[in-house]
């Protein structure tokens, strides 16, 4: 099917907190440089405090999730030139963040109340910090976005939802930027008893994608958070321009509730609606970012996926994890890549999996082993790459970004 | 009504008020809600606040009627001694 030209979407500003520090740079030249951020078998935010960036008020106003989305998006609108003045008409600026659960942390804290203390000591806040939304409410209160303003559930697609959501929001004209991302801060007692009794967190506490001894995800905490203009809006104003957002794809696999398919159809099939979507092939992508959880299913499938997309250049393209230094994200991890993706287009650089060492029988991509890699590509070309994120529920999720 | 258990109310409020995020210097008895950004969020927090440490029950109805801080204290005074 001929699709009609749709306007371009650029990248204007970015911002991240992750369990690398805060900041969006912080992130992407930590990694790059090999350093890694588990502690006892998760990957915390441990640097983050939330009145070192906002107010009493608005720190308990907020969960953690929504506190690492509003720090995330102050960085982004700063660098996108707009923490004086909004650019456009507020209404022809929305929000989509996305998110996996929402405030877990809030809800098990306000459980443990009605259990110990009875239903009216539960807090008023709790509805307001727990629902899934709260982030992107947050944001639009933030900054007085007015525009299409809401939240994406998918688990741990959902910052690649997000991101392809807000860049189609803005191609069919119904706001002509929109900040989007996506926030998680599920580190609580509930959700790790919970991962761990379905067997996808790594009892060693080791996150290692690809590598055959890896044994589940670590789980990690942040948001991460991009400013995304109309492309003619953004040249209007003169906007320091970082990325183009060139497509998107998303499937489902309508498979399993939690495993993805062993072929890797729904995730192939997402890669290659993405580069469709860009009017770009496989011989144009320079690195995927992969969604490598370090879980035998998911990098297994993915390698498959991977190279039923992009054929013979399967072997050709370096392919790395961010989750082999920040473990798993969950819900923001899809935003959290996407930042560190463009970043690393911008430097032709692609970061390495960290801790991989021992490839698995027929799994022997190029999953630049433990050292950032160069580009390999052509001087007058702009560096492009696809950004995978997978779900439970069979959510796939592919964006192809191009550096500026 | 004595003025220790008053000067406990004030006590009470204040330092819920300033954990809610108003600024201490702001907060006085002729201070509306909305000129320290305490809103009906926050009433419902203080309300179970000053139930807990005072047994005293602030319905939704009696918040229409407080609009400062000092109202606020002399109300659950007031229903303190009743």
């Amino acid at each position: 099917m001929q699709r009609r030209k749709l306007p371009d979407v650029v990248v204007t500003g970015i911002g991240a907190v992750t369990p690398l520090g805060v900041g969006a740079r912080t992130l992407y030249e930590r990694w790059t440089a090999g350093t890694s951020a588990f502690r006892d078998g998760e990957a915390p935010c441990d640097d983050f405090e939330a009145t070192d960036h906002l107010s009493t008020k608005e720190a308990r106003r907020a969960d953690r999730f929504t506190q690492f989305g509003i720090v995330a998006s102050d960085e982004a609108l700063r660098e996108a030139g707009w923490a004086e003045e909004l650019p456009y008409d507020p209404f022809r600026i929305g929000c989509v963040l996305g998110t996996g659960i929402g405030g877990i942390g809030t809800l098990e804290g306000n459980h443990d109340t009605l259990r110990d203390s009875g239903a009216r000591n539960v807090s008023p806040l709790a509805i307001p910090l727990m629902m899934s939304n709260a982030g992107s409410a947050a944001l639009s209160l933030r900054h007085g976005l007015k525009g299409p303003v809401y939240s994406v559930v998918s688990a741990c697609a959902a910052g690649g939802h997000a991101i392809g959501t807000a860049m189609r929001a803005i191609q069919c004209g119904d706001a002509q930027a929109v900040i989007t991302g996506g926030s998680e801060a599920a580190l609580t007692p509930l959700s790790r008893a919970s991962f761990a009794s379905m067997s996808a967190l790594s009892p060693t506490g080791v996150s290692r994608p690809f590598d055959n001894r890896r044994d589940g995800f670590v789980m990690g905490e942040g948001a991460a958070v991009l400013v995304l203009e109309d492309g003619d809006s953004a040249r209007a104003r003169g906007a320091n321009i970082l990325a183009t957002l060139r497509g998107y794809g998303a499937t489902g696999d309508a498979n399993h509730i939690t495993a993805p398919e062993a072929d890797g159809s729904g995730g192939a099939r997402a890669m290659m609606l993405a580069m469709a979507d860009a009017g770009l092939t496989p011989a144009d992508i320079d690195y995927v970012n992969a969604h490598g959880t370090s879980t035998q299913l998911n990098d297994r499938s993915e390698t498959a996926a991977l190279k039923t997309a992009l054929g013979e250049y399967a072997h050709k393209i370096p392919v790395s994890s961010t989750k082999s230094a920040i473990g798993h994200l969950l819900g923001a991890s899809g935003a959290v890549e996407a930042v560190a993706t463009i970043l690393a287009l911008r430097d032709r650089v692609a970061p390495p999996t960290l801790g991989y060492d021992e490839p698995e029988d027929g799994m022997d991509l190029d999953y630049v082993p433990n050292k950032a890699q160069p580009l390999q590509t052509a001087s007058d070309k702009r560096a492009v790459a696809l950004s995978n994120s997978f779900g439970f529920g069979g959510h796939n999720v592919t964006l192809c970004l191009e550096t500026a | 009504m004595s003025a220790t258990t008053d000067s406990a109310i004030e006590t009470t409020v204040t330092e819920a008020l300033k954990t809610f995020g108003a600024k201490e210097d702001q907060i006085t008895r002729d201070a509306t809600w909305d000129s320290i950004d305490i809103d009906s969020l926050d009433l419902a927090e203080l309300a179970q606040i000053v139930e807990d440490e005072h047994g005293v029950k602030i319905e939704g109805d009696d918040m229409k009627n407080i609009k400062t801080v000092g109202d606020a204290i002399d109300f659950i005074a007031e229903k303190k001694a009743a």
